[in-house]
């Protein structure tokens, strides 16, 4: 760890990406996060390492899967719209078992939308997004010190199970200058190319194939158990959360990323009040901390679930809650970002306050 | 005399190429079935090939395998 | 006796998935010897397409990947530009590379990346079952163009190498042809051509190579060849179009 520098969220976090041993970068631009590639296309030149401005998106993204082929860390980002774009190659990156790290910094949607803050991605990362059962681990974080430990988390963990990590992050968490302190650099020359990495046969006694296609049901269904797996494994150890004041909480808020930090205000404006509750917040969107949920069911009389978008992770709280309590919402649409006091008072109406 | 054309049956698919293409007209499909149900080609005709790889050229199947020439035959003593 | 050809050891001998007189096959041998003849078998990443070729993989004995349909040049950069010491190459086919993967293509060749690129023209959409493709001539019948193309309603062939031609990024862009053994023999030299310009990293460089469909052309392989000696070369004509110093 060093010394705290303040920085802006959009660049931080392609510092962090570098430091936690991005070796390559495919991108297209897109607000509002264009500051992250231009701040890529400067340090990465500077470390011999790969900066590459695409044609689109969605050459982005198979540049990407390209990569990941090699076992190279590689990284894009982008917002809502060419996120849509690159469901396609998420998809096939999915079936192809290759790491790699996406960063959504949603938009307000649908279509063109505007460029304001907005969660409403939500459902496409976490539930798929592109063609076929897949999943991506999904990571939200809700400070921009957060953010940056995160990149770090989400290249492990796509090393680790051969998968696709989305950071799902907002133009809010962009836009903001926070002192941060960055983790150790990762020890880059160590990275080897990995045994499964098509870069040609070499020394190798086998070929490497890698591939999405599997032609005959009862093997592509093999390939789909395998997958599940996979996935089975991600639920049950590489679930994260945050509880906030949940130990004498009678009222549960759930919230992710940057709705998670404003509620936060709105529970200590409570708090004040005299009102006991507490926030629930997902780390981890896939997989999604159902057991938290269940497990605080019985202590508290309600969940409040607040978001940027019409309820999507709403549904998610809904599950882990399973029907046994009452699970309000309130959100914001098309890029509005809900103040503390909007949160509070909302949520004061489901007490009858 | 060794063929100067090797066929492998199995892999024929009997299109006919290496036939249209001969010069020397000395491949024919031959009457035997392969596995997968096609006549494959043969060199009937082996004294009269030219071994000019003609139908190793254009075959799609690797299916003509290799084709040889003869030596020349050394004169004198 | 004198070996005058042998069948290369990197076309696998797994039976193609080829139909009866596909140049698929051919194009595969051809890719196959110059790999071994240049030494870069053990170097090379095929990046294969969707299409007929789409188990490409199965045939040609390297390291593969599959991409989805029209991605191959941008997954081959992706894999170039962390892995420049690697022989990445794509093979595509006519709807794959001009139709749904032209941008990945053009801006591949505009980039001057060290790939190649092996363009396999049918005229049509094969695997799918015949249909209209950039390539299908004018007044040619396929399955989505039933009265024959119509430049009005389906517009004009699109020529890929005269049109990369204009482009500073590629080493060298060529046509071939696979529909007799002199063209054969030529097309060859040019996927040599094609593969010492990546070898020497001067950049882009493609190989289209005419070929055929017996099937969807609802011809014999002979008559198909014949018809794209006789309808199809007028219009894609044989040639390079753009040679870079260097390029062998």
């Amino acid at each position: 760890m060093g010394e705290k520098i303040l920085m802006k969220g959009s660049e931080a976090i392609a510092e962090a990406a570098i430091r936690a041993g991005a070796m390559a970068f495919y991108g297209y631009p897109i607000t509002p996060q264009n500051e992250t590639p231009e701040y890529f296309s400067r340090r990465m030149p500077e470390l011999g390492r790969t900066y590459l401005q695409a044609e689109s998106e969605v050459a982005a993204i198979n540049m990407v899967y390209g990569a990941a082929c090699t076992g190279t860390r590689v990284i894009t980002t982008s917002s809502s719209p060419g996120i849509s774009l690159m469901q396609e190659g998420f998809s096939y990156i999915a079936n192809s078992d290759v790491p790699c790290v996406v960063v959504n910094a949603m938009r307000g949607g649908p279509g063109l939308g505007d460029i304001a803050p907005a969660q409403a991605d939500y459902f496409q990362a976490t539930k798929g997004g592109g063609h076929g059962d897949y999943h991506s681990i999904v990571l939200a974080p809700h400070t921009v010190q957060e953010q940056c430990d995160m990149m770090y988390d989400a290249f492990d963990l796509a090393d680790k199970y051969r998968i696709m990590v989305v950071v799902l992050v907002d133009g809010l968490l962009g836009q903001m200058m926070e002192p941060v302190e960055f983790k150790d650099w990762a020890d880059v020359k160590s990275y080897k190319t990995p045994d499964w990495a098509t870069v040609g046969q070499g020394e190798r006694s086998n070929r490497n194939i890698i591939t999405s296609l599997e032609i005959l049901p009862e093997d592509l269904e093999k390939m789909n158990l395998k997958l599940q797996e996979k996935y089975r494994t991600i639920e049950e150890i590489e679930v994260r959360f945050e509880e906030y004041k949940m130990d004498d909480a009678e009222y549960v808020i759930t919230a992710f990323g940057t709705t998670a930090r404003i509620a936060k205000t709105s529970v200590n404006m409570a708090r004040k009040e005299g009102i006991r509750v507490g926030i629930i917040r997902p780390i981890t969107l896939y997989p999604f901390p159902y057991a938290v949920i269940e497990k605080r069911v019985n202590q508290v009389k309600f969940f409040f679930d607040v978001e940027m978008n019409a309820g999507q992770m709403l549904e998610d709280v809904r599950l882990g809650v399973n029907g046994k309590k009452p699970v309000y919402f309130y959100g914001r649409l098309g890029g509005m970002v809900p103040t503390a006091e909007e949160i509070y008072t909302a949520f004061k109406k489901q007490i009858g306050g | 005399m060794e063929p100067k054309v090797i066929i492998n049956e199995q892999r024929c698919k009997s299109c006919g190429l290496c036939i249209s293409i001969c010069p020397k007209k000395v491949l024919r499909i031959s009457d035997k079935i392969n596995s997968r149900g096609y006549h494959p080609a043969e060199l009937f005709d082996n004294e009269n090939c030219i071994s000019c790889g003609f139908c190793y050229l254009i075959c799609p199947d690797k299916a003509i395998v290799e084709v040889r020439r003869p030596e020349p035959v050394k004169q004198g003593g | 006796m004198k070996l005058i050809y042998k069948a290369p050891d990197t076309m696998t001998e797994k039976d193609t998935t080829y139909c009866p007189g596909c140049p698929h096959g051919i194009a595969h041998r051809l890719i196959s010897e110059s790999l071994e003849e240049m030494n870069l078998v053990k170097k090379t990443v095929i990046v294969w397409p969707v299409g007929c070729s789409v188990f490409g993989y199965y045939f040609i004995g390297t390291d593969a990947v599959e991409a989805a349909h029209g991605r191959a040049c941008a997954m081959a950069t992706g894999i170039k530009r962390v892995h420049p010491e690697s022989f990445v190459m794509t093979y595509q086919g006519d709807g794959d590379l001009a139709s749904i993967g032209i941008a990945e293509t053009v801006h591949a060749a505009a980039r001057g990346e060290k790939i190649t690129t092996i363009f396999i023209n049918n005229g049509n959409y094969g695997m799918t079952g015949g249909q209209m493709a950039p390539t299908t001539l004018i007044g040619q019948v396929t399955t989505t163009t039933p009265y024959g193309r119509k430049p009005e309603a389906n517009g004009f062939p699109m020529h890929v190498p005269e049109m990369l031609a204009t482009l500073d990024g590629p080493a060298y862009v060529a046509r071939a042809a696979l529909d007799s053994p002199q063209h054969i023999i030529q097309a060859k030299k040019f996927i040599q051509k094609a593969f010492s310009a990546q070898a020497k990293r001067l950049g882009f460089s493609i190989v289209e190579l005419v070929s055929t469909c017996p099937t969807n052309w609802k011809m014999t392989p002979v008559e198909s060849m014949e018809r794209a000696r006789k309808e199809v070369l007028p219009v894609f004509p044989i040639g390079e179009f753009r040679v870079i110093k260097g390029v062998e």
